[in-house]
């Protein structure tokens, strides 16, 4: 009999971090029944932060496309979903929806524009499309131009979905807001690192490490890789727009400098990919943890926090390339989500 | 008339951005370093400045005197202990750890100096004008333009007709058969870095002297700056000039139609140009 092979990326630690997974998003659903608003609120940020920094890891862990314009796509979703609201009089859960199609819409002219640039001219590029989107938005009078706007009251007080989280915990109004924010949040940070995990183990994923790797020998076994720098980028325009939308149907206020912030959206994006470990799904969620705690143990000391920040993504950078995640994964050789393809032969398979 | 009015001021105003960018050019050119924290490093300058104006008394143009070899060493020492570590194939480790950099400078500053706006007082040079029959120029403007062009041809200078400058261009070409003929490319870069600092006090001096600065200014200005020289074409310092120009001109003219259109125009310019150009203008590397 000939000898079969398969090849998986299949291992135990990716089949217990699957059942913990799961464990865990169960009871996030079920947490506000449970912990204080406050908790509910820091957790709305951590789940929005952890979206928005395995988004800007596939770009550029993955994809190598080094982007510091993402917060475009974050206040171009908000603005999108404000004005879909405000002008259109849409609920504002489904108008999430359309600030991550919006987003997708700016991300097609802006990636011609900035895919005829290389590497770091790439990077500026992005940026000085972010701030052309600011600068423009801010010339929009019906959403409050340069100063912003709220959204109205009768947008804010008839939610979809609220009325049932407020039955559900008997809770006011304004904690079944925060509630309904958090489930959104923990939905939309789910289906990403699933996507993304999906989108890795299969054919697409193993074009983007080879493009990533060497781009000429990935072309040389057919592997375009013009499209799919074109999914990847348009895939991370979506979800980052649907974050930002989400951020701001929380906070319920909207200014140019805040939805198009470079600091929070990519800078404080970036030290968390890279404090965790670039390049793996792991990485982004060890690092918002890292910034969460840093956050709040010196949130007294205001500019301090960031100086520290900073130094601590040099050092990183410096010594530790691969992040927290990569020394860990390189001690223990452990993956919780494996996207390596192996090669098993028969007798594995058997005590597979 | 008025427009041409509007050209002249944005002329002069390109050689203040074309100052801000020339030690951004110089560090890209040689050393593909891009140096995302290059505009807090002005800012940093200004401060220095500042702080010698105000506690020694003594003119700016002086003070740049005592500012530059400072600069030089926190340049050169930069380039020595952090930045050389970064350079590499990946363009991943400078960006982040520049990067860095620039979120650590603004708020040291800010820590150190308030967000308060500061300026350097430069005397009755302020105000100062020239008639020149068909516009009014100020002189400081016209002194910035005049600067910008003299720190590019002394760079150029340096680089065509030097034992440095010819390091620096074999460096930038080929650094592993560069070493070969006895240059130490991680020292090369440290003094090239050095010199980009000299060039970025004489930035921070006109900028400090023409507009109120506080520590969050940097980003902003680190756009124009890599507009004027992506436009320009890397390695071009003269395409710098040319591209700080037409970002100057670009905000000038979108400043007379509607003040809120200043800073959008110049952006707008360096999309135009460089969906007509993606290598700028005057490209010398092929890289």
């Amino acid at each position: 009999m000939a000898r079969t092979y398969r090849v998986t990326t299949r291992t135990r630690a990716g089949q217990i971090t699957g059942l913990f997974a799961l464990a865990l998003v169960a009871l996030g659903v079920v947490l506000p029944a449970f912990v204080p608003r406050g908790v509910i609120l820091d957790l709305f940020f951590i789940l929005t932060m952890l979206t928005l920094a395995q988004l800007w890891n596939l770009l550029a862990g993955y994809g190598g496309l080094v982007s510091v314009g993402q917060q475009a796509f974050v206040g171009i979703g908000a603005y999108a979903m404000f004005a879909a609201v405000i002008l259109w009089g849409m609920n504002p859960v489904p108008a999430i929806l359309v600030g991550g199609g919006v987003a997708v819409l700016l991300a097609v002219p802006s990636a011609f524009f900035a895919f005829r640039l290389q590497g770091a001219y790439f990077a500026i590029g992005t940026w000085v499309v972010a701030e052309i989107t600011r600068l423009s938005i801010a010339q929009w009078k019906a959403l409050g131009g340069g100063t912003g706007t709220s959204l109205p009251r009768e947008a804010t007080g008839n939610i979809m979905g609220v009325d049932l989280v407020r039955s559900l915990f008997g809770v006011r109004e304004a904690a079944a807001r925060d509630i309904l924010a958090y489930w959104l949040a923990l939905a939309l940070a789910v289906v990403t690192i699933g996507a993304i995990y999906m989108l890795l183990r299969n054919r697409l994923g193993l074009a983007l490490a080879a493009v990533r790797d060497n781009t000429e020998a990935a072309r040389s076994v057919g592997v375009d890789a013009g499209r799919l720098k074109w999914v990847v980028y348009l895939l991370t325009a979506l979800g980052t727009g649907l974050t930002g939308a989400l951020i701001h149907l929380q906070t319920a206020r909207i200014s140019p400098d805040a939805a198009f912030s470079v600091t929070n959206w990519t800078a404080y994006v970036i030290f968390i990919v890279v404090i965790g470990g670039i390049g793996t799904i792991e990485g982004p969620i060890l690092g918002v943890l890292v910034f969460f705690a840093l956050q709040t143990l010196l949130a007294d000391y205001g500019t301090w926090y960031l100086l520290a920040l900073g130094l601590i993504g040099i050092a990183v950078m410096l010594f530790a390339p691969r992040g927290l995640w990569g020394l860990i994964s390189a001690r223990t050789g452990i993956h919780l989500f494996p996207v390596q393809r192996r090669l098993l032969g028969q007798d594995q398979l058997k005590g597979d | 008339m008025i427009w041409i009015d509007t050209l002249v001021q944005g002329i002069l105003l390109g050689g203040l951005y074309a100052l801000f960018a020339a030690g951004l050019s110089l560090m890209f050119g040689i050393m593909r370093l891009v140096n995302l924290a290059h505009g807090d490093l002005i800012v940093l300058a200004a401060y220095l400045l500042l702080v010698l104006v105000t506690m020694t008394g003594m003119h700016p143009f002086v003070a740049v005197l005592i500012a530059a070899p400072v600069m030089f060493a926190i340049g050169w020492g930069l380039q020595r202990v952090v930045l050389n570590r970064t350079l590499g194939k990946d363009i991943l480790p400078p960006l982040l750890v520049t990067f860095g950099l620039s979120v650590v400078l603004q708020n040291a500053l800010l820590e150190g100096f308030t967000a308060d706006s500061r300026r350097i007082p430069a005397g009755p040079l302020e105000t100062a004008s020239l008639d020149l029959g068909v516009v009014t120029v100020g002189v400081m403007p016209l002194l910035t333009f005049l600067t910008a062009v003299g720190v590019i041809i002394g760079l150029n200078q340096i680089f065509y007709r030097t034992a440095l400058g010819r390091a620096f261009r074999a460096t930038s070409d080929d650094p592993v058969t560069a070493s070969l003929m006895g240059i130490n490319p991680g020292r090369v870069f440290a003094v090239a870095t050095g010199l980009a600092m000299v060039v970025v006090t004489i930035a921070a001096l006109y900028l400090g002297m023409r507009s109120n600065f506080d520590p969050s200014i940097g980003p902003a200005r680190l756009i124009y700056a890599f507009e004027a020289v992506i436009i320009g074409g890397l390695g071009s310092l003269w395409g710098t000039l040319a591209g700080g120009v037409i970002i100057g001109v670009a905000q000038t003219f979108g400043a007379a139609i509607n003040p809120e259109w200043q800073i959008l125009a110049g952006h707008i310019a360096f999309v135009v140009v460089l969906l007509i150009r993606p290598r700028g203008l005057f490209p010398r590397a092929n890289d």
